[in-house]
């Protein structure tokens, strides 16, 4: 098999032994990027030259007998609103198209300190705003599935490099669903860590109380590795919380026999996709034969979740984004008629439609008269929410659920439509809004050979049980690893 | 027609904290622009704040220093609005939970005490600063030196009815940040800094009138003008028929006006709301608690106990306690020599002469307490004139000598009063200008003055002069 195609478990277990180079995976994984990289359009840039040297110095760390950690050496993909020192952040935007930060992400500084091999920036939705990736400023990302078909979205350049082999695992970010809804369309892993666990210090923010950067891998284990490396306390981020990171790793095969497990009946409503519930059905069964016991359970404020979310995402979102303005960095428009008109015409040229539809939403429910009405009535309905999982926690360890109602749907399809495009995320922003752990593991395919997503929701903290859930379904179930048939391929 | 005046104060205090409010970076002020920043105070994509916990430190020592409640859970929030040197877009700051609430503040004007209420005191960011360098035509730059420097904002209720009464709550709040160490208190330098609410009603009227918001005060006596000007450009308005605009002023010194700035339809709608990257800010009991017994003498309380202690006028008092040092350092003074009014008058009218001379502050000066102290006491003891005392602690002053006992002797200036050597001096003085002394006799009293000049100018000012008054008294009449 070529080494490209391997996970990132098999290729530190190999490093481990001494049978490849990290410069080999890595030059594995650059010629992959070369060979199909053009068709699928995940990458927005390609850092060659530092992947390589990067690899030469993962080598000569081992050579010499300093710490290996699971992703030294390993070519590793980054979502493009990580801040990368001296490489080009852009959030997929025209505002900063140019820009190249003068520090490191910590998640990034802590996969340099770990030896990690980053072979680039991949692409997304405009400043992580979309279900699809259509809202780049650059392109669109395909999805190796089906070229025709969107990759999901906002982190569709982390997952479909993922699925199309040109990266072993990335990191993505997820607000609302952005790293399992791409990930369920991809089919491969997504992991979005409880809120606080992981450092957004230098993640561009979007929703600063609900983005959370997470693992994007081939399997299971795979994301309990990369988990381990990023996840911890950041005294720089004053939200990430101060517990010990556990071995997610070696704690996987933990037996989960007597593990109670939800089914939240209002994930399996209108407008679920009978394939998306067949397949995720199936899984539950699959599941029970651990002697796992199954329940229906009912999170009743679920309706109102996409509300609060469009809410209080886009009036974070809205003071978020205030900072472009053209005046430290990024885009700033010529022919400015004084300073109004320098901000005027930076920021309507400088965002995209879908960017500047949530500023302004955003602005609106901030606004003096309305703050009320939408801001503080949002807040308060994110806690009946929270309450909600509090509640059905205490009668299960795990739900399962449907990541998202529908497969991979076609490039163009919502785009004209935000709000049925909004709707898309109904079943991952209630975990956001709660600030819970969650994955997406693959539970098998479409007709059609769409990949279709297993949503497992956890209580905070509580990555190991979820990582430990998904570890035993994807050894049942099989799924995980599948690799789409590229055009050009040999069979 | 006769109107109540009605002001309310903002004042903004820039603390002394060595790093700023959200990130690492050194407050030092005067260094090259743009050398005190990084991702975090030039809001750089992705980067985040971190509180100064010595900053909420501050604010809990001015609140408990103001009567102020506490907040156990204070909150940041953001301040949204669009300017250069601004550069996340919103200024960090607290809005519906202030770290500081109900407080108050005793003044005294004309005699009569007064007591001006505190809404709140809240903890927030300064912003940077914009540079128009007038060879760069029409280009500006911004300076992040000052970003994310840490600010109290302390917030009066309309409780002041005259301008003087104003400038009294300004001066007695400064001097309680400054005795607290928080604030250098600087008015010029905009380090204190204050904005004026003002507005006038018909006496007994239940309403306030509509306010305007005065801005660019940078001391007290422009406080004073501002205020006054603003209060007569309402009168005539109202006077006339006429209705105050509500809006922002900003006072001209050089012109001594105010023009108008923005008015109530350019106010901005801030769209406040909590800052998500923060976490709500928890002082427990303990934490106050530990500041409370550290908080030092207020100025009130310091003039007061002065007064009652050593005896001294009030007006003394106030100099003495203007600064904290200053009176510390009067305390230090007496405990070796126990003349509180001596030692008021030497530093009142020498040391501070000196200290403002040189524009240096008590802590500064290189004349120890001890050292004045003995000082004061050769001249109690008539080891030394009043007159060559002046001399000598002019010499402590500039070397930095603290052993006056040792300038006198080696410079032999101890003050001649041996009966006899003196008792000669006189009779040779007395000889030697026989004319003189007949114009005395007949009546030029006033020439007594140029016998006593003689005697000193030929002990070269040493002689001790009571005694030359009394044996040429003797000796002339």
């Amino acid at each position: 098999m070529e080494l490209y195609n391997c996970s990132l478990e098999e290729l530190w277990q190999r490093l481990e032994k001494g049978e490849i180079s990290a410069l080999e995976v890595t030059r594995s994984v650059l010629g992959r990027i070369t060979d199909v990289d053009g068709t699928i359009a995940a990458y927005l840039e390609i850092d060659e030259q530092g992947a390589l040297a990067q690899a030469e110095a993962a080598d000569e760390r081992r050579r010499k007998g300093d710490e290996i950690t699971p992703v030294t050496g390993i070519p590793l993909g980054l979502k493009d609103l990580l801040s990368t020192r001296g490489l080009k952040t852009t959030c997929a935007s025209r505002m900063l198209a140019d820009y190249r930060p003068e520090y490191d992400a910590t998640v990034v500084a802590r996969l340099r300190e770990a030896g990690a091999v980053i072979t680039g920036k991949l692409n997304m939705d405009e400043f992580a705003m979309g279900s699809s990736t259509e809202n780049s400023f650059f392109k669109p990302t395909c999805n190796p599935w089906d070229l025709k078909r969107v990759s999901g979205g906002s982190s569709g350049g982390s997952t479909a490099a993922v699925a199309a082999a040109t990266a072993i695992a990335t990191l993505g970010s997820d607000t609302g669903g952005s790293i399992r809804q791409p990930a369920s369309f991809c089919g491969v892993v997504g992991l979005k860590p409880t809120y606080g666990r992981v450092s957004r210090y230098g993640l561009v923010a979007f929703a600063s109380s609900l983005d959370q950067i997470g693992p994007v891998t081939l399997t299971v284990a795979d994301a309990a590795l990369l988990l381990g490396v990023i996840a911890g306390h950041d005294e720089r981020d004053s939200t990430s919380v101060d517990r010990p990171v556990p071995d997610y790793y070696s704690g996987l095969k933990n037996a989960i026999k007597g593990l109670k497990i939800g089914v939240p009946t209002e994930y399996f409503g209108v407008g679920l996709d009978p394939e998306v519930e067949a397949a995720v059905r199936l899984g539950c069964r699959q599941l029970e034969t651990t002697g796992a016991q199954f329940k229906d359970v009912s999170l009743p404020h679920t309706d109102y979740a996409v509300a609060t979310y469009y809410l209080l995402a886009t009036a974070e979102a809205s003071s978020n984004l205030a900072r472009y303005d053209g005046v430290k960095y990024g885009f700033r428009a010529d022919n400015a008629d004084g300073l109004i008109d320098m901000y005027r015409k930076t920021r309507a040229q400088g965002f995209g439609d879908e960017v500047k539809r949530r500023i302004m939403l955003g602005t609106y429910a901030l606004s003096a008269g309305y703050y009320d009405a939408y801001y503080r009535k949002a807040q308060q309905v994110r806690t009946l929410i929270t309450r909600d999982f509090d509640k059905v926690f205490n009668g299960c360890d795990v739900l399962v659920a449907p990541v998202c109602p529908t497969p991979a749907f076609a490039f163009g399809e919502k785009v004209d439509d935000p709000l049925s495009m909004y709707l898309s995320d109904i079943l991952t922003i209630p975990v956001n809004l709660a600030g819970l752990p969650a994955l997406s593991v693959p539970c098998g395919f479409t007709e059609a050979g769409l990949p279709i997503g297993l949503q497992i929701i956890a209580k905070p903290f509580a990555e190991e049980t979820l990582l430990q859930v998904a570890w035993h379904y994807e050894q049942l179930a099989g799924w995980s690893g599948q690799r789409p048939q590229l055009a050009g391929e040999a069979v | 027609m006769d109107y109540e005046i009605v002001i309310g104060l903002e004042v903004h205090c820039q603390l002394l904290t060595e790093t700023k409010i959200f990130c690492g970076c050194s407050t030092h002020f005067g260094n090259p622009p743009n050398q005190n920043s990084c991702p975090v105070c030039t809001g750089m994509p992705g980067a985040l704040p971190v509180l100064n916990r010595k900053v909420v430190d501050f604010a809990v020592r001015a609140g408990l220093a103001t009567a102020c409640q506490i907040t156990p859970h204070s909150v940041f929030a953001r301040k949204n609005y669009f300017y250069p040197d601004l550069p996340k877009g919103y200024q960090i700051s607290q809005f519906e939970l202030p770290i500081c609430v109900g407080g108050y503040l005793d003044i005294e004007v004309e005699g009569e005490n007064q007591r001006i209420g505190i809404t709140r005191i809240h903890m927030e960011e300064d912003a940077g600063k914009l540079v128009h360098p007038e060879a760069d035509h029409g280009v500006s730059y911004v300076d992040y030196n000052r970003a994310c420097v840490p600010l109290i904002e302390i917030v009066s209720e309309p409780d002041m009815r005259s301008s003087a009464e104003a400038v009294a709550y300004l001066k007695a709040l400064r001097d309680i940040v400054v005795y607290l160490e928080i604030c250098d208190g600087n008015m010029e330098e905009g380090s204190f800094r204050c904005d004026a609410n003002i507005s006038l009603r018909r006496w007994g009227a239940p309403e306030f009138g509509i306010r305007s918001e005065l801005k660019n005060m940078n001391s007290f006596r422009n406080v004073q003008r501002a205020i006054e000007y603003e209060v007569e450009r309402q009168r005539d308005i109202l006077d006339a028929g006429g209705r105050v605009v509500q809006e922002t002023r900003l006072w001209n010194v050089d012109r001594g006006i105010s023009m108008s700035m923005r008015g109530k339809e350019e106010a901005h709608d801030y769209r406040y709301f909590p800052d998500p990257d923060l976490l709500p800010v928890v002082v427990d009991e303990a934490w106050v608690e530990s500041v409370q017994q550290n908080l030092p003498e207020l100025p009130a309380a310091k003039r007061r106990r002065i007064v009652d202690d050593y005896a001294i006028p009030v007006a003394d008092a106030e100099v003495l306690t203007a600064d904290r040092a200053m009176a510390d350092y009067f305390e230090a003074v007496v405990k070796h020599f126990a003349q509180p009014k001596a030692v008021a008058n030497w530093i009142m009218a020498e040391l501070m002469r000196f200290l403002n001379d040189d524009r240096i502050s008590i802590t500064q000066c290189l004349i120890t307490p001890q050292g004045l102290a003995e000082l004061l006491s050769l001249i109690e003891a008539g080891t030394i004139s009043g007159k060559i005392g002046k001399q000598v602690f002019s010499q402590m002053y500039s070397a930095g000598n603290n052993d006056p006992g040792r300038l006198v002797e080696e410079q032999g200036l101890a003050q001649m009063s041996d009966v006899g050597e003196l008792a000669t001096l006189v009779d040779d003085v007395v000889e030697a200008h026989d004319g003189k002394v007949k114009e005395y006799q007949q009546g030029k009293v006033k020439l007594f003055g140029f016998f006593v000049g003689q005697v000193m100018k030929k002990t070269k000012g040493q002689a001790n002069p009571q005694m030359v008054n009394r044996l040429l008294k003797e000796k002339i009449g």
